[in-house]
């Protein structure tokens, strides 16, 4: 075995080959090894708080639709209520005019005997006066028994 | 089996495999590309291992070059399978160094990546049949060819000359030159006393001057040593024929477990050596 300038000339190509090494190599490697353990650490971190989000979100949508059904119950509850009270007050108001309807039409109805009666009366009178005048085969003087002929029809 | 074609022995087809491309200058002063192993020693420590020195910076570039291919693009998003893979490599190496290192330094980190990789590469090519890149370049009128820059001891040692200058560099960086000194002659026996301390002090430095030279002895060698009995061995199994093919096979496998470990073992000694070092104990 020779020991000759080989010696210094692999120490020379070592010296070089480390220094290129440490200024163009191992930076970026070690940088880009470091900011993605950075981002992977910070990904989990992310995704287990979104977990913990969810959850509350989830807690929170929970609340919200158990009272949105109890609004809703108790709106629906209210509207019975309220179509049964529409349902009491229509019936009251068709009796009520249902017995105005009535009243009216006896009112009517008895107008109508009234007036009919005392047509009925004033013929009747008129009637009697003409048989009068055939019986007694005279005139009788219209103006002279006007008063016992009234007196006649209000009877009647 | 002999590429070369011409009538070899197996000691000469051995040791043919083992010689470096080696240019220096000659003992009469001229400079060129030596013929054989005894001309290559003759010339001594002006010499350079052609073959070596360009395999490993080739794959050094390679290492670089694709590194640096994703980094330049990197995104902090979806990776791709390039992207992927490199990551992979770079967090492996982080974590280890992260766990052996507690220090905190910019260099420690892309030191130990660079040299995984790059050990990493060059020890790969341990798995290219020991023919093929020495045949083409045969054909092409170069002599010899040892394509395994991690099977060359200069190569190792460079290496690990340049992690001892770090940990020497990092010792009297975070210590100081008095606690080093200090750390070098206060060990392993710590006297109170004067007296004591003048018979311990010399006792002391040659134990930890040996501990501390044997780092980068043993880190060189080590990798030079695993490596250069593996190229062996394939060159032993080239020799064999046609049973080469199974063996080779088998051998491959297991040495593919032997490159990754000793890369890995490169890296990692060096990690904590330099970790001892800015240490104080």
């Amino acid at each position: 075995m020779n020991m000759n300038l080989t010696l210094i000339g692999q120490s020379i190509a070592m010296i070089v080959f480390v220094l290129f090494c440490m200024k163009y190599i191992w930076p970026p490697i070690v940088n880009a090894l470091e900011t993605r353990r950075k981002n992977i650490a910070d990904g989990l971190a992310a995704a287990s708080e979104s977990g913990l989000k969810l959850e509350q979100a989830e807690k929170e949508a929970a609340e919200m639709v158990g009272s949105a059904r109890q609004q809703a119950s108790e709106i629906v509850e209210q509207a019975n209520r309220r179509a049964v009270q529409i349902v009491e007050e229509a019936r009251n108001d068709a009796i009520g005019e249902r017995e105005r309807q009535v009243a009216a039409a006896a009112s009517d109805i008895e107008q109508e005997v009234n007036r009919a009666r005392e047509e009925l009366s004033g013929k009747v009178a008129a009637l009697a006066v003409a048989g009068a005048e055939q019986l007694l085969g005279r005139e009788i003087n219209a103006d002279a028994h006007t008063d016992l002929l009234d007196k006649l029809a209000a009877e009647l | 089996m002999a590429s070369e074609g011409e009538t070899q022995t197996a000691g000469e087809y051995i040791v043919h495999h083992l010689q470096n491309l080696t240019f220096g200058r000659h003992p009469d002063g001229t400079w060129g590309f030596a013929h054989g192993a005894e001309e290559a020693a003759n010339m001594g420590f002006m010499a350079i291992h052609v073959d070596t020195m360009f395999w490993s910076v080739f794959l050094g570039v390679i290492f670089c070059w694709l590194f640096r291919k994703v980094a330049k693009n990197i995104e902090a998003g979806v990776p791709g399978k390039l992207q992927n893979f490199v990551e992979t490599i770079v967090e492996f190496v982080d974590n280890n160094v992260r766990d052996a290192y507690h220090g905190d330094s910019k260099l420690i980190a892309p030191l130990a990546l660079t040299i995984f990789c790059w050990v990493f590469l060059m020890n790969l090519m341990d798995l290219v049949p020991v023919d093929w890149i020495p045949g083409l370049v045969h054909l092409a009128g170069v002599e010899y060819q040892k394509v395994v820059p991690t099977t060359d001891v200069n190569a190792t040692m460079g290496m690990a000359l340049t992690v001892f200058v770090l940990i020497l560099g990092y010792s009297l960086k975070m210590k100081g030159v008095g606690g080093f000194v200090g750390e070098l002659a206060g060990q392993p026996f710590a006297a109170k006393s004067l007296v004591g301390k003048i018979l311990a002090t010399p006792i002391n430095l040659i134990l930890e001057g040996v501990a501390l030279l044997a780092k980068p002895v043993s880190l060189g060698l080590r990798l030079f040593g695993n490596l250069y009995a593996g190229e062996l061995i394939f060159i032993l199994i080239a020799l064999l024929g046609i049973w080469q093919l199974p063996l080779h096979f088998g051998w491959a496998v297991f040495h593919l477990l032997v490159i990754t470990l000793q890369a890995f073992i490169f890296m990692m000694l060096t990690v904590v050596y330099l970790s001892q070092a800015s240490e104080h104990h």
